[in-house]
């Protein structure tokens, strides 16, 4: 188990000082507030939840675009969470981010082949003929002919940018890619093209993705587990089907429950769950789902539910849940 | 025929852009009945917010131009009516506007309530009754206005009507936003993807209200989307629209058991689901400056013969009710 582990999250936190106008701290916004998870070679995680559940924030904390406020991220054997940047940027070019358009980060004015160039430039001592066989390669695996790389970004379709931008986080050839919404705003024909390249290009280069979505269909048809967050916290974890068949938080129960599903009964004929996520700012006592828990219970009040590993291959941090 | 609200024929609008004259919307039919619920679905580009403009008379007048076709709602042709006529009789009154982004619609200088107040005072349906002096009137909209704030069901009226509209979360703007729509009492409404921004429990809540509130109120609503999950739940039929041109419409039920124009049926077969797994539709939407001729999807079809290359299809009745522009339209219900 250990020896495939490639990422292992532990009580990760991430806390925004929230500050008045006249910049005095009068409070903090845990948008990460102790997180831990592991993930192995290999296994696509699917990280859900709904805006404002911290699951960007957790991406980028892991990615050291936000420093993390405590805890530990052990990234290949390397505890990168504490490093400063350019400790970290050693280990760091195995771990990419890739945004929800990562066409739309290329440089207008530079070619395709200068902007695949750079990351290597950058990261790696390779001469230029090597960086060229590199880029070539990359680029033909993710189906781009290399007569594009004389062209300029706005002479190639958005599709195609996306495919470059997507070449250019293979280049330096990571582990592990952090994938933030990867799909939204797509329709869904399109969708279904970006969701197999990600899987070919997955299964070529032996990828490992943490797949950030809110949208629970992708999630389940791309991903070996899932965690699902609520205000800054993993309140379930679990490999896919059990989390989509048997969900034991009422949290994921409520979300499931609130996706359309044609065919079935409808969910406005039978949709239960009141209210939106409090602020995180002012975080309920307790369990931090309990003020619109349909099972809310007085001692849900007291005290704060800890992931259970009660189910096989599925962990819920709820005190009700069976 | 009486039951028919509105009815557009042979729309066609195009916009003015660099690369040339684009046919947004190219010949289109479309008919709303009293009270019920019409979805709207096409993927980005398709046209359907241009309709739900164009139905509006919003359509930006600098860029757009209508070529042709003909807009009835009740006894008016709006696309003949000018635009003080409109605006002091139809839009915001008769026919009310849900947009995709709360947020924006507002403005953020103003409470809510001053804005609702504002509302009121142009488009109050008691202006039209006219018996009421302005105060009494006020009171007695400003009840209304808070009965309605209950009915879409936002926690605390009385204290929203005081807040910014950035104080409210995106969910409740959006609730905020169906009040102001209905309490003008129109017939119509015109709702475009008024979910899209919002999170799926969210998403249902509205959902919940929407369909209610319209049900309740006999009120039609005109309910554009890209997504087929949110039109099954809240929609009586549905039209689907490919590159501007509308190519099936059916009530709810016979559309997702009788899909019967290839494009729905790959539409549907997109959706991402353990049955399907991950299909998208090869090809891509054409560009609508230069638009294939005859049928906008032949080239991504696999049925197209020459016929479908060189003439748009007629409107063909498959089912009762259940119209496809195809000529050769999918049989089977598989």
């Amino acid at each position: 188990m250990s020896a495939d582990l490639i990422l292992d999250v532990d009580d990760l936190h991430k806390h925004f000082a929230v500050r008045d106008v006249w910049k005095r701290k009068v409070g903090s916004l845990r948008a990460v507030d102790g997180v831990s998870f592991a993930v192995n070679r290999g296994e696509i995680l699917g990280i859900v939840g709904e805006s404002g559940c911290g699951k960007s924030t957790l991406g980028k904390t892991l990615m050291g675009i936000q420093q993390a406020t405590s805890g530990r991220v052990v990234f290949e054997g390397n505890d990168i969470a504490g490093l400063k940047p350019h400790q970290s940027r050693r280990y760091r070019q195995h771990l990419q981010y890739c945004y929800q358009d990562p066409g739309a980060s290329l440089d207008p004015r530079w070619t395709i082949r200068s902007s695949l160039h750079e990351p290597l430039v950058v990261h790696t001592e390779l001469g230029e003929a090597e960086r060229e066989t590199r880029v070539r390669e990359i680029l033909r695996a993710v189906g781009l002919p290399e007569t594009h790389l004389d062209l300029y970004p706005h002479e190639i379709s958005g599709g195609q940018q996306r495919r470059v931008g997507l070449a250019r986080i293979l280049t330096l050839k990571p582990s592990v890619v952090i994938l933030d919404e990867p799909t939204s705003g797509l329709d869904v024909s399109v969708q279904a093209t970006i969701l197999n390249l990600f899987l070919d290009l997955q299964r070529a280069f032996g990828l490992t993705y943490l797949f950030i979505s809110h949208d629970l269909s992708v999630v389940r048809l791309v991903c070996h587990r899932v965690a699902v967050m609520y205000l800054g916290r993993i309140v379930e974890i679990g490999d896919t089907e059990a989390i989509f068949e048997t969900p034991r938080h009422p949290y994921t129960q409520s979300l499931l429950a609130a996706i359309p599903r044609i065919g079935g009964p409808r969910v406005t004929d039978h949709f239960s769950l009141e209210g939106e996520p409090p602020s995180p700012i002012n975080l309920p006592t307790g369990c931090r789902f309990r003020t619109r828990c349909p099972k809310a219970a007085p001692v849900c009040a007291e005290q704060d539910p800890a992931l259970r590993p009660d189910w096989p291959g599925q962990q819920a941090a709820c005190l009700l849940a069976t | 025929m009486t039951s028919d609200l509105i009815t557009v024929r042979g729309l066609k609008v195009s916009f003015a852009s660099d690369a040339g004259i684009a046919r947004v919307l190219d010949g289109v039919d479309l008919t709303i009945r009293r009270g019920e619920i019409m979805g709207l679905v096409g993927e980005s580009g398709c046209g359907k917010t241009t309709l739900a403009r164009a139905i509006l008379g919003i359509l930006p007048a600098n860029a757009a131009r209508i070529e042709a076709g003909q807009i009835r709602f009740e006894e008016h042709d709006i696309l003949d009516l000018d635009e003080a006529s409109l605006a002091t009789q139809l839009r915001g009154r008769q026919i009310a506007y849900i947009p995709q982004d709360p947020f924006t619609a507002f403005n953020p200088v103003f409470t809510i309530g001053t804005q609702i107040d504002d509302l009121m005072r142009f488009k109050s349906p008691l202006l039209r009754e006219g018996r009421l002096s302005a105060r009494e009137r006020r009171r007695a909209d400003r009840l209304r206005v808070l009965e309605m704030l209950r009915l879409v069901q936002l926690p605390d009226p009385e204290g929203v009507l005081r807040k910014y509209p950035h104080e409210v979360s995106g969910g409740q703007r959006q609730r905020l936003m169906i009040a102001m729509a209905l309490l003008p009492q129109p017939k119509l409404v015109i709702a475009d993807e008024p979910t899209t921004a919002l999170d799926v429990t969210v998403q249902a809540q509205i959902l919940t209200v929407l369909k209610r509130l319209a049900r309740d109120r006999g009120v039609a609503v005109l309910f554009t989307t890209h997504d087929l999950g949110t039109a099954y739940e809240i929609c009586d039929r549905i039209t689907v629209m490919y590159a501007g041109q509308e190519v099936e419409e059916a009530p709810v039920a016979d559309f997702f058991a009788r899909p019967s124009h290839p494009y729905t049926r790959k539409l549907l077969d997109s959706l991402p689901s353990s049955e399907n797994g991950i299909r998208g539709i090869t090809g891509e939407i054409p560009r609508l400056v230069d638009p294939p001729p005859g049928c906008r999807f032949h080239p991504r079809c696999e049925r197209a013969t020459e016929e479908c290359r060189t003439t748009r299809p007629p409107t063909h009745a498959v089912a009762v009710a259940h119209d496809v522009r195809c000529h050769h339209p999918l049989q089977d219900s598989a």
